[in-house]
């Protein structure tokens, strides 16, 4: 396995059709899936996006080594400014947000499948707006493939940096 | 999946995707998607350091509620492509609904696809979500 490689378990799919409110019995019965035209339970169109988890590297899941977290704690943000011992201002790092996601499934995702995530830099552009400022756009394409290095999904992203919060 | 004798372009699918979003709901998708973003579960850190009213849902968590509304419509394991644009956050304490609109119903390499219009709206019917999805029918 290499170190981001997702695999697939039962358990994580019910957890994930749980949190998205869908009770469909393909995410978690296997009775049900197995007696269905699709033969196995499956995991929810959106679900590679739980790829982060099995990222050891994804900046956005406090760390375990003590490097930090800019989310709150006694202070309102954990992250510090350079000389100084109290939280300042981190909201640098939160101003990212997602602004399109696209996904191409060639084939159901499955327990026991083991996924891997190759991510690549697409293209990046700029916008300004009234209700943002300016906008950064950025696009990343990653391809899953199996433990058969068959093609499972094809997810592209499309991130933004914007230059103040957006307004409503 | 979708049967192409019953379906035809403009008929529409609709569903309320969630009623009145809990804040702790956001939380049980950082949890189960990974995404730990203190923007979606951190009403300090986003009110205080960042400025926005309140915490609010990781797009993605507005992206897998659409998706329910699309895979009760076309059935399980039947999706070629699903795409959006997250046009507005979503808020704790908005609900939901989400709409498939038939597009285009046409023969590919032997295989029956249906173009779908995907749009989701809040309870103040401004759109959160727009996009498409090609799923396979029958």
């Amino acid at each position: 396995m290499s170190k981001k490689d997702m695999p697939i378990e039962k358990s994580h799919i019910m957890m994930f059709a749980r949190s998205i409110g869908d009770p469909n019995p393909i995410y978690y019965d296997d009775d049900h899936a197995n007696d269905s035209e699709v033969g196995s339970i499956i995991a929810p169109p959106t679900f590679t996006q739980a790829s982060a988890q099995f990222d050891p590297d994804y900046f956005l899941r406090p760390k375990i080594d003590g490097k930090g977290w800019f989310g709150s704690g006694k202070e309102p943000t954990g992250a510090k400014k350079e000389g100084s011992s109290s939280g300042g201002d981190g909201g640098g790092a939160a101003m990212g947000l997602h602004a399109e996601q696209h996904f191409e499934y060639h084939r159901p995702v499955r327990p026991g499948d083991i996924l891997t995530p190759e991510t690549k830099p697409g293209k990046t552009w700029e916008k300004d707006s009234k209700r943002a400022g300016k906008l950064k756009f950025s696009e990343s394409v990653t391809e899953f493939r199996d433990q058969n290095g068959e093609l499972v999904v094809t997810a592209i992203g499309v991130g933004v940096q914007t230059e103040k919060p957006v307004e409503n | 999946m979708l049967d192409k004798a019953k379906i035809n372009v403009g008929d529409t699918h609709s569903e309320v995707v969630v009623e009145d979003l809990k804040r702790t709901q956001i939380v049980q998708y950082a949890g189960a998607s990974g995404d730990y973003n203190p923007l979606h579960s951190d009403e300090i850190f986003t009110t205080k350091v960042v400025g926005y009213p309140s915490v609010f849902a990781h797009g993605m968590l507005s992206m897998g509620l659409t998706g329910k509304m699309l895979t009760n419509y076309v059935g399980d394991a039947s999706l070629k492509k699903f795409g959006v644009r997250f046009t507005n956050q979503v808020w704790p304490g908005d609900t939901l609904t989400s709409t498939a609109t038939v597009m285009s119903i046409r023969e590919e390499d032997g295989e029956t696809l249906v173009d779908l219009n995907i749009e989701t709206t809040n309870q103040d019917d401004i759109t959160v979500i727009t996009g498409s999805a090609v799923a396979l029918a029958k």
